[in-house]
Formats: structure tokens, C-alpha cells, sequence
């Protein structure tokens, strides 16, 4: 009886995942009937209501998502491993004690939260920094990313950091290595591991967000040049869309292929974590 | 009383040459490896080692023996400051390697330990190839040159006796070796920054007999060397390889000396019963 029950239970996740995958693919492909894949990849137009002529390239929303999200990495990255490195290895007890709930905390604020500091506060502090019109643009996204990411980052990284065995640490110090040389030498490379799947949990995050992308970016549908453009991610645009897109049409279906490749891009990003992650494994033991 | 000392050799040296007479070389002082006096040791309140006093004479091999928690593997870890980061850890006394005191403030530990090796009771290879574990030490101290480098990996592998073993698969993995090749890795990765002794805290204990004779084969190689300090379980070690013992009892030194005198004629009761088996 028990058992059975905590079969289902685990089977629902995989049914769910099947569930959304094959539902996604379903209304997706639809999409195909009308529009060419080489439009919907290549094209940098996006406008499915224009009278006439409506076009479907996803490829500045690819672009765009990207420009966040790794720009999210880039600051996140440093910060969230230094973070994992300094709560780890050098931080005292009751510091080590005190940040980790913090950290904690820091994942629960909810996007819109982030997304309302992003318009009030940091879009017009960028503005003002750079002299822009506007600061509700890709930077502002990146920022509110990271920040974002850094909870994830930084307890998968603290982890995969702790777990290094002290005999590691032993061996070098005994050498003569200082706790700088140990920790960059040492430590980083044997936790990894840890700290590439903690950056592509960050990365898939970073990836996936919707709500404070869409609130933050300033939603311009078109290639960004740089990241201090006003970009429109996919997870955005398929928020902003899907409430007034009407039923079965070319329209709607397409906002599942951008769905799909969504869907796509994190489970690419996963499956290339745990490759990194067992190669580097496989080298170590 | 150093300083006085000084000036009369020099007032010596002057006189002979002055006779003429052929000059006898005054006996070089001996500089002990450690001279340690009055050493007590704490962690927290509680004393692991009391007033221990200790000459340790270079190109030697001391072995430290007694039973579990008496103060031996603290000692040992006091020459290399490995103690230094544990908590509650405090001491007074003094510490000399080479007439310099290891303690002082202005010693840098950094330095120390690259005179003062150490080889740990459990193996403990990094998770990089063998041939990265070698010249881990060199590149530490900013050798950058390849051949120098491959040169050394073999000096120290040859010295620890596992050159033959590993030499066509330097890039492999150290935790692919065996326990006793492990060992014998961590005592070459010692070896190669040639320090000038080497601290061994039961480098055999983990390991199975074959490996264990392979260790002591290699430590007894290269006492000319290097001066050696051993911390160990096992008697028949003690009196294989060393040429002084040292007997811990509860943090006190109870004996130290020759290794055969204290294997046959230990002064003190407590070692006599200690080196027969009777307790530990």
C-alpha cells in the first residue's frame, strides 16, 4: 500500500515532465505548418499580428535571453563562488552562521519583488550612470539575475567547497602553501565539480525567469547591439502574448515552439552540466 | 653567554696563529635540528604536553612512541606549526630549528614548512595526476621550467621508490595508486622541494605489510638525507629504523635516547612495561 503510493508519487514527476514536454511539442509543431523553420530561427522579426504579413523570428529573443542571462553569469559567477569560497574556508562560526540563512532568505523574495527594485531603483540609478533615457534595458535584467542566481550558487558551491577533504588542505598548507595558494590550487579544483552544476542551476534560473526579466528589460522587440538595449526575452514575450493571443491560431501555436525551445535551451544547459560535471569526475577519481 | 663564548674563540684562533702551531680546528658546535625546551601545550584547558625538553641532531632518524593520546602526534605536529589553526591551541616554551625559533613572530610559517616536511598518517594524493602531485611544492616555490621540473619528478620518485612503478604513466590519476603507492607519492611530493626534515606521523598505519617494509626501506635510505621524525604504533618499527626513540606518556617525555638502549635497558619502569606490551 505504502509502497504503492510512493510509487505514484514518484512516477507523477516524471508523468508531469512528459505531460508539459508532450503538450509543448504537440501545439508547438503546429507552428510548422505555417511558418519555416529557417524563419523562425533566422528571422530577427517577430510581429505574428501585422496585417498581411505577420512574421515569426525568435532568433532576437534567442539573443536576447542570452544577453541576460549570461550577462546574469558574469557578474553572478565571481561573486557567488567567492561568497561559497569565503563562507566556507575563511569565515568565522558565527559569521559562517549568520550568512547562510541570510543567503537563504535572499532565494525566497519573490521575481516581482526583484522586478519592482529593478524599475524604482536600479533602472534609474543605471540611467543616471550612464546617461541613458532609459535604464529599463539588458544590464538591469543581468543585475537582477545574478542576484537572483547567487542564492543558488552560492550553497551548491559552499557545499561542493566543504566537502573537500581536509587532507587536501593539510597536504598543501604542510608544503607551505597559505591558505590563498590552498584555496585557489586545492580547494577549487576539487569542488569543481560542484561549482560548474551550481553555475548551470544559476544559468538555468537565469534562463527561465520571467517575471522580473519582463518588468526590468523594457520589452523592445528587436536585435539587442549591446547590453544597454532594451531587449524582450522569450520567457517575456511569451508572458506578454499568450493572455491576448487568440485560440488556435499560427499565433498561438508559435508561442509553444518558443516555449519548446525555451525548454530546449535548459535541458541542453542540464545535460552539458553533468557532462562537465562526470567528466571532470572521471579525471579526479 | 653565546657572546662570550664567540669572542674567546676568536681570542684562540689568534693565538695559535701566532705560535705557529698547526691549527687545530675547533669541534663545529652542533647545530640541533630542534633544540626544544620547556615545551607545554594546550588545547583549551586541557595540557597535552608538559616541559618537554628535546635535542634532535640532524641526518637522523627519531622515533615517537606511546599509546594513543600521549601527546606524540601533537609534538610532532609542533615542529611544522601544523597545530597552529586548531582551535583552543595554545603553548609556551621554546622551539629552535637550526638555532632559529620557529614561534618567533617574525618566522614566517610558510618558510618553516618548506623546511619541515610532512607525510600524513592517511595518504592523502591531491586529485590531480602524479606527475602534478610531484611538483606541486616546486611550483609553489615558482619553478616554472619544464625540464627542471620532469627532473625533479623523477629525483623524487626514484627516492621514494616508485619510479619504476609509475614512470610510463605520469599523467595518471594519484588516486588510481594503490594505498602504499599513495603513501609513497605524498613522501616523493615531500621529497621534491627538499626540505630538510621530514615529519612522519604513522606514515604506515594505513597500509599492509609489503607496503609498510617498502616505507621503512626508503626512510632508512635516505636518513643520509634527511632528518627524519616518526611517529609510530608499531615497535618493531621503532627498533628497526631509528636511531633514537622517544617514549610520550599522558604529555609527559618519560625517556629519550639511544632506540637500543631504550629497547633493552629503558631506564624508567613505565617504558620497560610499555615496550613489552603490557599496556598501550
Amino acid at each position: 500500500m505504502v509502497r504503492g503510493v510512493l510509487f505514484l508519487a514518484g512516477m507523477s514527476v516524471i508523468v508531469v515532465l512528459g505531460g508539459i514536454f508532450a503538450m509543448l511539442f504537440y501545439y508547438g509543431m503546429h507552428a510548422f505548418s505555417d511558418i519555416s523553420l529557417s524563419e523562425f530561427f533566422l528571422s530577427t522579426s517577430w510581429n505574428p499580428s501585422a496585417y498581411g504579413e505577420p512574421t515569426y523570428g525568435i532568433l532576437s529573443m534567442v539573443v536576447s535571453t542570452l544577453f541576460v542571462s549570461v550577462g546574469a553569469m558574469v557578474i553572478a559567477i565571481p561573486i557567488g563562488v567567492g561568497a561559497a569560497a569565503y563562507i566556507s574556508e575563511i569565515a568565522k562560526p558565527a559569521v559562517r552562521e549568520t550568512l547562510k540563512p541570510v543567503i537563504e532568505i535572499l532565494a525566497s523574495i519573490p521575481s516581482v519583488v526583484v522586478g519592482f527594485f529593478g524599475i524604482v531603483f536600479l533602472g534609474p540609478l543605471i540611467a543616471d550612470t550612464f546617461g541613458l533615457s532609459s535604464g529599463l534595458n539588458a544590464i538591469n535584467g543581468s543585475f537582477l539575475l545574478a542576484f537572483m542566481s547567487l542564492p543558488t550558487i552560492i550553497s551548491v558551491s559552499e557545499d561542493a567547497i566543504h566537502s573537500v577533504p581536509e587532507e587536501y588542505k593539510a597536504a598543501s598548507m604542510a608544503l607551505g602553501a597559505t591558505k590563498w595558494y590552498t584555496l585557489v590550487k586545492v580547494i577549487l579544483p576539487a569542488a569543481s565539480s560542484g561549482i560548474i552544476a551550481s553555475i548551470m542551476l544559476g544559468f538555468g534560473r537565469a534562463i527561465g525567469e520571467t517575471m522580473t526579466v519582463l518588468m526590468a528589460t523594457g520589452n523592445a522587440l528587436r536585435m539587442p547591439g549591446n547590453l544597454f538595449d532594451s531587449v524582450r526575452t522569450m520567457t517575456a514575450n511569451i508572458a506578454i502574448e499568450l493572455g491576448e493571443v487568440p485560440f488556435n491560431t499560427t499565433h498561438y501555436y508559435s508561442l509553444f515552439a518558443v516555449g519548446l525551445m525555451l525548454f530546449l535551451m535548459t535541458m541542453l544547459v542540464n545535460l552539458a552540466a553533468e557532462r562537465i560535471t562526470q567528466h571532470i569526475g572521471r579525471h579526479k577519481l | 653567554m653565546e657572546l662570550v663564548a664567540e669572542r674567546e674563540k676568536v681570542a684562540e684562533g689568534e693565538t695559535v696563529m701566532k705560535i705557529k702551531k698547526p691549527v687545530i680546528k675547533p669541534k663545529p658546535q652542533v647545530v640541533y635540528e630542534f633544540d626544544i625546551s620547556n615545551i607545554n601545550v594546550f588545547y583549551g584547558e586541557a595540557q597535552i604536553l608538559k616541559d618537554i625538553n628535546m635535542k634532535i641532531e640532524p641526518r637522523s632518524i627519531t622515533a615517537l612512541i606511546g599509546p594513543s593520546g600521549c601527546g606524540k602526534s601533537t609534538f610532532l605536529r609542533m615542529l611544522n606549526r601544523m597545530n597552529d589553526t586548531i582551535d583552543g591551541f595554545s603553548f609556551n616554551g621554546t622551539v629552535l630549528h637550526k638555532g632559529s625559533n620557529i614561534y618567533d613572530k617574525k618566522t614566517q610559517v610558510e618558510d618553516l614548512r618548506k623546511k619541515v616536511g610532512m607525510v600524513f598518517q592517511k595518504p592523502n594524493p591531491f586529485p590531480k595526476s602524479i606527475y602534478e602531485n610531484v611538483i606541486y611544492g616546486l611550483r609553489l616555490n615558482g619553478v616554472r621550467n619544464k625540464s627542471v621540473l620532469d627532473e625533479a619528478v623523477e629525483k623524487a620518485l626514484k627516492q621514494a621508490a616508485l619510479w619504476n612503478e609509475v614512470k610510463d604513466d605520469l599523467k595518471k590519476s594519484a588516486l588510481a595508486l594503490s594505498g602504499g603507492q599513495q603513501q609513497r607519492l605524498c613522501i616523493a611530493r615531500t621529497i621534491a622541494v627538499e626540505p630538510e626534515v621530514i615529519l612522519m606521523d604513522e606514515p604506515a598505519s594505513a597500509l599492509d605489510p609489503i607496503s609498510t617494509a617498502k616505507i621503512e626501506e626508503l626512510v632508512f635510505d635516505l636518513q643520509q638525507k634527511y632528518t627524519f621524525i616518526v611517529v609510530t604504533h608499531n615497535m618493531h618499527q621503532a627498533s628497526r629504523i631509528s636511531q633514537k626513540t622517544a617514549f610520550f606518556h599522558m604529555g609527559d617525555l618519560i625517556e629519550y635516547g639511544d632506540t637500543e638502549t631504550i629497547f633493552t635497558k629503558p631506564s624508567q619502569k613505565l617504558t620497560e612495561n610499555y615496550i613489552t606490551g603490557r599496556f598501550g
